[in-house]
């Protein structure tokens, strides 16, 4: 069970332009063991799709640049690869449920075609086997078979959503990234996708990425939490230490901007503030800003990565005093 | 399907009275009798005279417009003043040459303008893209009479190795082909570029790598189908334009074809010729611009969907309707 599949190791990326430099992704480290599921947990604008993206090796070049870092995936590191090797590792290996279902399918194709594509690609069979595999894929995400030969346009945004997913799972990965597969959905259809997730997910024991920002979700699938704000991971942890033993402001401000029904809080607490933005970070820890607890130490510096408890980590001034100081990334 | 293109060739008719209604009234308006040009200097009087009796030129416009659309919708175009030979064999008899230099054109700038639109979108802002934006940017500019010229000089005059007018082989193609087609090839490496541009901006594209797809097979594959629809258009309207004849070019290379034609009738005012030609180009055009909508619905599902609604939206009514009856 210790057998880590994914582990990611000081990962930065920036997007240069000859305007700005967006530090999209800064010094982000972590694993992922086998049949895990990390919940990747931040505001718009944090960096979630770039790490996904970075670990696909799919960042857009120009303008993204992988500055620092080792990806290593069953032990080879991603960032190594060429890009031959990388396309047998995409769609097979490793494969990602993108943002936006609208937009993420091609509208002169059948979803047919688009999922007999990967299968094609990972699998020497032929294309009318593929199609019957993918019609197969189809049924499984609850979307009748027969309706392979219709277009993308044909769908509703829920159903485009579960093309996506099959198209994600075709082929079996041992890692699926699912980048907040639920947003785009109204909240009845939200539920039937993550149940659809988590029984692929367990069918198939594959490990899983869920970028999200929204803690109930993480909650109801993930294992371990990593709390992302402007490209840094903030907070790290189990589920168990990071919902019972919350310890960074910013987690504990987004705990504070959800409803509580067993508390019975009369009002939400937002974060207030905007977080920085990445082609301009602040000196310092980049919430520093936002924070009620603020010091002025944390205004300068690098801030350490402290273990508070076995497997629980925060990037915060204010528990430098306890727990051992992990640095060097 | 079949409704929608019925539907277009109805609204064929007005377009042609109005282009008939054009031609005619430029033709009657303008300065110069036909009988002048046509008989010569020795004709006398009432030579003249008699030739514009016999071709109704006496009549008052109207009379004349009302004549002339009355035969053309029996399909007689009249009479060529000069060959007296019906109009509509003239043109016919020229139109093979002017499709045939349409085609090759067409094939040349598609070739070069979608390939180098495509190198230039998928490499953007390298060197190629820049060479081949520059290159491009001339072929517009640059008017096709002097590009013609300018090969006849280099490849006839100076190399000797194709022949520059007189249309035996198929050597004689070649010159005039690639002054057309490298022409619009300009344009349709434009719209190629930035379309192409836009394609590998969406986020199937992303899709499609994420698969683990081969990016010539995500070019190719995923982007031009989809960029594919204002190129379409533009080789489209191009290729309706070359079918008119492209008379510079054809004067350039006297290639004996419509363009030619119809440039040597304006000039000595022989009416019919005139007008059945330009009529008989507005209807070309027409029907190309029509067979280009129709590759869109077949490029395009989304597309080809709105065609079939009308007849799905019938049947859900016809459904509702006897839905109440029950
Ligand atoms: N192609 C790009 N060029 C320049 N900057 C980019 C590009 N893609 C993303 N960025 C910037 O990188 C930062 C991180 O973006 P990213 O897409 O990773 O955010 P995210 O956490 O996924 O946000 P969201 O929840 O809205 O999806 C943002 O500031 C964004 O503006
Ligand atoms: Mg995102």
């Amino acid at each position: 069970m210790e057998e880590n599949i994914l582990e990611i190791k000081d990962l930065t990326i920036h997007y240069v332009t000859d305007e700005e430099t967006v530090e999209a992704v800064n010094g982000i480290t972590l694993t992922l063991q086998k049949g895990e599921s990390l919940g990747l947990v931040g505001e718009t604008g944090a960096g979630k799709t770039t790490t996904a993206l970075g670990i696909m090796r799919l960042i857009p070049d120009p303008p993204g640049r992988y500055i620092s870092g080792e990806i290593i995936y069953k032990g080879e590191d991603l960032l190594k690869k060429s890009e031959n090797e990388m396309r047998k590792i995409r769609g097979h290996e490793i494969s990602m449920i993108f943002q936006d279902p609208m937009t993420a399918l091609n509208p002169v194709l059948t979803v047919g075609e688009q999922i007999a594509e990967v299968i094609q690609l990972h699998h020497k069979i032929s294309a009318a086997d593929a199609l019957i595999r993918a019609t197969e894929m189809m049924e499984l995400v609850g979307i009748e078979g027969s309706r392979h030969t219709e277009y993308p346009h044909q769908f509703s945004g829920g159903m485009k959503q579960r093309i996506v997913i099959a198209i994600a799972l075709a082929c079996d990965p041992s890692l699926l990234i699912a980048d907040e597969p639920t947003t785009a959905l109204d909240v009845t259809i939200q539920e039937q996708v993550l149940d659809l997730i988590e029984n692929l997910k367990k069918k198939f024991g594959t490990s899983m990425i869920l970028i999200t920002h929204d803690l109930g979700v993480v909650a109801e699938v993930c294992d371990k939490v990593a709390i992302i704000y402007g490209g840094e991971i903030v907070e790290y942890g189990t589920l168990e230490h990071i919902y019972n033993n919350t310890k960074h402001p910013y987690t504990i401000g987004l705990f504070g901007s959800i409803p509580n029904f067993n508390e019975k809080t009369r009002r939400l607490k937002p974060i207030y503030g905007l977080m920085p933005n990445p082609a301009d970070l602040p000196d310092g820890c980049t919430f520093a800003e936002r924070c009620p607890d603020a010091m002025e130490c944390c205004r300068s510096g690098k801030i350490p990565n402290i273990e508070i408890e076995p497997g629980h980590f925060v990037r915060c001034r204010k528990y430098q005093s306890q727990g051992g100081e992990t640095d060097g990334e | 399907m079949l409704k929608f293109i019925g539907r277009r060739l109805l609204m064929l008719i007005p377009v042609m009275l109005g282009v008939v209604l054009l031609v005619f009234s430029m033709m009657y308006f303008s300065p110069g009798n036909p009988e002048d040009y046509i008989l010569g200097d020795m004709a006398t009087a009432e030579d003249k005279a008699a030739f514009r009796k016999e071709n109704g030129l006496d009549d008052p416009f109207l009379i004349q417009y009302f004549n002339y659309v009355k035969n053309a919708l029996q399909g007689d175009l009249g009479t060529s003043y000069t060959t007296k030979m019906p109009v509509i064999d003239e043109i016919l008899e020229r139109f093979p040459t002017t499709f045939k230099l349409a085609l090759f054109s067409t094939i040349i700038a598609v070739a070069i303008g979608v390939t180098t639109g495509i190198v230039s979108a998928v490499k953007q802002y390298s060197i190629w893209d820049n060479i081949c934006r520059f290159v491009a940017m001339i072929g517009v500019s640059m008017p096709t009479f002097w590009e013609g010229l300018m090969l006849i000089i280099l490849f006839s005059v100076y190399l000797g190795w194709l022949p520059s007018s007189g249309f035996t082989s198929w050597k004689h193609w070649i010159l005039p082909a690639v002054t057309i087609g490298t022409h619009s090839a300009s344009s349709i490496m434009r719209m190629t570029r930035s379309s192409m541009l836009e394609a590998i901006r969406q986020d199937y594209i992303r899709t499609a790598r994420a698969k683990g797809q081969k990016e010539s097979v995500v070019i190719w594959k995923h982007a031009f189908r989809n960029a594919i629809i204002p190129v379409m258009t533009i080789v489209g309207l191009q290729f309706g334009r070359m079918l008119g004849g492209s008379a510079i070019t054809e004067i350039v290379f006297s290639v004996p074809g419509l363009g030619n034609l119809i440039i040597s009738a304006i000039k000595v005012k022989n009416a019919p010729l005139v007008q059945g030609g330009i009529l008989f180009m507005a209807v070309v055009m027409s029907m190309c611009n029509l067979l280009v909508d129709v590759l869109y619905a077949y490029v395009d599902p989304r597309i080809r969907s709105q065609y079939v609604s009308g007849k799905s939206k019938k049947k859900t009514v016809s459904k509702s309707v006897t839905k109440e009856a029950a």
